[in-house]
């Protein structure tokens, strides 16, 4: 506690705006989030946005059913380069889900309680970004029908999967890693499931939230084990968001592929997913805050405290940038020095030459702390990181199979409408789920929200 | 005693503060089957009403270190003893390859015991509890704090306890029927 109000007294005296707008109590907080999902009424902007996102949903329905019936060579996907956007799009989407662990997880433990008023809506992200990500290894198998041999089960054939394989390791990591965010986001529902269901006047409103509470009744013993068991949780996500986005990068470094087979790939990848991540929760969070009137719970200390984790994570991103090439001269290969002087002057130049623009020098505005508090300009820049976020999946796994060691081999990749569709679909799919989730579910932690307050605190030496 | 069976008295409170309080001052007195009930975790509060082993970290723990052995039993069993595979002139036993899976086995055994652990531990799922049935009580998860002692403590008596707890300064005492 005393830790706390030093962070609030020194951000004060910087005129950093505050982590809640004064004048709320218990009540107040209670009620406007648990209004939005009991009384406010649908809106056409709702419509609309649900509306837009479910027609792209239906698209990737489309896509996938073609897919399915006519084979993966509608995509642009051949030798050599058999990985084309299918695995640039599962590593973009797993990489955003990360920021919402980063949030839920870290920053509680960390003690950053400016995290209390976004991690729901961030591990909603990370849920639905992973649920995208997921999809797309079980697209590009060819044979998708095939996709549970990829789990150890008893079957005739007598054989199990192959646990030197990094692919295997991705099946585990990911489907940890959603397992576990489900479980995070669904424990620190409980107490707000209660909230609801005691604030429903709707009969059947409150016997669906009353059957997801548990009878959760907030009784001290019971916070008391839970208190327990979410910062464990907490203790468990850290490592664990950290090693999903390594085992990723592992897909690329354990291959022999100039490019690739590096060691700076695991930390380059997860400060990478951060980066994006954060992107996303700032796409995310400024039009919430401004359609549904939370400017005083999500204030502009969260958006400009984003920014920043985006420009730290950002330097380390444009420092791998660096590095690559560095290691590739110093190592002396020339394999691996040819594909860094083939990404930017090879075919791909205007590819290599977006990506760093967009990635590396577009970003260096959110130095300026004007910029930084302005959420009109945080949007841009985040929409900015997240399309270059996405280009560099493209530079590392395009880029880097289209040129590898025999010229024999070389060959160009183009993406088919179909490419587009799959893409562009999961982005209406996620934005569909983010939309459905913010009218059912309490969007920011009610019972997280109410210990920032000061009357929260008890005053009593124990 | 009423003819109504009564489970618990419950006193309502304003803050956290004056809950500890009277929770300290219920605990003096003697009493020891009583729970209190708040909004939001409140530091302190468990143990005062004499709350002392949280077994969350040991079910943990026991979770972690099963899910840990279980998934690397699992891959030497798979790959050197059901079906050995020559893969590249590695060993069938290729400990290093296997840490990665046996650390996310690990995380996500010990990822379920520490939910299912919690809600095993609290009794929950538990949809019907008679403190629902006080109407006040709804305010629990929104603005109020609760102090109930149960009528199952032995030192619990409807007249002395309701008089008590009247005298812990709260918004007034009311009876929990069962």
């Amino acid at each position: 506690m005393e830790q706390k109000d030093r962070v609030e007294e020194i951000s004060e005296r910087h005129g950093r705006p505050p982590v809640m707008a004064p004048g709320h109590t218990f009540a107040t907080i209670t009620d406007k989030i648990s209004s939005i999902v009991l009384t406010r009424p649908v809106s056409l902007g709702w419509l609309l946005g649900v509306g837009l996102a479910s027609f792209w949903a239906f698209i990737l329905l489309f896509a996938v059913s073609y897919l399915f019936y006519q084979g993966v060579g509608i995509w642009g996907v051949n030798v050599p380069v058999a990985w084309g956007f299918a695995i640039v799009n599962f590593v973009w989407w797993v990489g955003i889900g990360h920021a919402g662990t980063l949030i839920s997880a870290i920053l509680l433990l960390l003690r950053q309680s400016w995290r209390n008023s976004i991690n729901r809506f961030a591990e909603a992200m990370t849920l639905f970004a992973v649920a995208c990500a997921g999809m797309f290894p079980i697209l590009h198998l060819g044979r998708p029908w095939l996709a549970y041999w990829l789990f150890p089960y008893p079957n005739t054939m007598n054989v199990w999967p192959q646990f030197r394989s990094p692919l295997v390791w991705d099946v585990f990591a990911v489907s940890t890693y959603f397992t576990v965010s489900l479980l995070f986001w669904y424990q620190g529902l409980i107490p707000d499931l209660a909230t609801l269901r005691d604030r429903a006047v709707n009969r059947y409103a409150r016997t669906i939230y009353g059957f997801l509470a548990m009878g959760w009744r907030g009784s001290a013993r019971h916070w008391k084990r839970y208190h327990t068991a979410y910062l464990l949780l907490a203790g468990l996500a850290t490592p664990l968001v950290l090693s999903v986005h390594t085992v990723v990068s592992f897909d690329f470094t354990i291959a022999l592929v100039p490019g690739w087979h590096s060691t700076i790939f695991p930390p380059f990848f997860v400060a990478g997913a951060i980066y994006s991540g954060f992107a996303m929760v700032l796409i995310l969070a400024i039009p919430i805050r401004h359609f549904y009137g939370l400017e005083d719970f999500v204030t502009i200390r969260h958006l400009e405290n984003s920014g920043m984790i985006m420009l730290a994570t950002g330097l380390i991103v444009a420092y791998g940038y660096i590095m690559e090439p560095f290691m590739a001269w110093l190592g002396g290969n020339k394999y691996d020095m040819y594909q860094f002087w083939d990404r930017a002057h090879g075919p791909y130049w205007w590819v290599f030459l977006s990506l760093i623009t967009m990635n590396v020098v577009i970003p260096q505005l959110l130095w300026i702390p004007k910029l930084r508090r302005n959420p009109g300009w945080l949007f841009l820049i985040s929409l900015d990181v997240l399309i270059g976020m996405w280009i560099e999946r493209v530079v590392i796994v395009v880029v880097s199979l289209h040129r590898d060691f025999l010229t024999s081999s070389w060959g160009m990749y183009y993406p088919t409408r179909w490419d587009w569709f799959t893409l562009l679909g999961t982005v209406g799919f996620f934005f569909m789920c983010m939309l459905l989730f913010l009218r059912v579910l309490p969007m920011i932690s009610i019972f997280e929200l109410r210990e920032l307050l000061p009357e929260a605190e008890v005053k009593v030496e124990p | 005693m009423s003819l109504v069976p009564v489970y618990g008295l419950l006193a309502e409170f304003d803050n956290p503060t004056d809950l500890l309080l009277a929770a300290r001052k219920a605990h003096e007195e003697g009493y020891r089957k009583m729970d209190g009930y708040s909004p939001f975790p409140v530091e302190g509060l468990a143990e005062v009403m004499g709350f002392e082993r949280d077994r969350m970290p040991l079910v943990v723990l026991i979770g972690g270190l099963l899910g840990c052995a279980g998934g690397y039993l699992m891959q030497w069993w798979m790959s050197a003893v059901s079906y050995p595979i020559n893969s590249g002139g590695k060993p069938y036993n290729s400990w290093p390859a296997f840490l990665v899976v046996t650390f996310e086995v690990t995380i996500l055994c010990a990822a379920l015991s520490a939910l299912f652990g919690m809600l095993g531990l609290n009794g929950l799922p538990m949809p019907y509890h008679p403190l629902f049935h006080s109407p006040r009580f709804a305010f629990a998860t929104r603005d109020r704090f609760f102090l109930c002692i149960e009528a199952a403590d032995p030192r619990f008596d409807l007249a002395t306890t309701r008089r008590f707890l009247e005298g812990l300064g709260g918004h007034g005492v009311s009876e929990v029927p069962y």
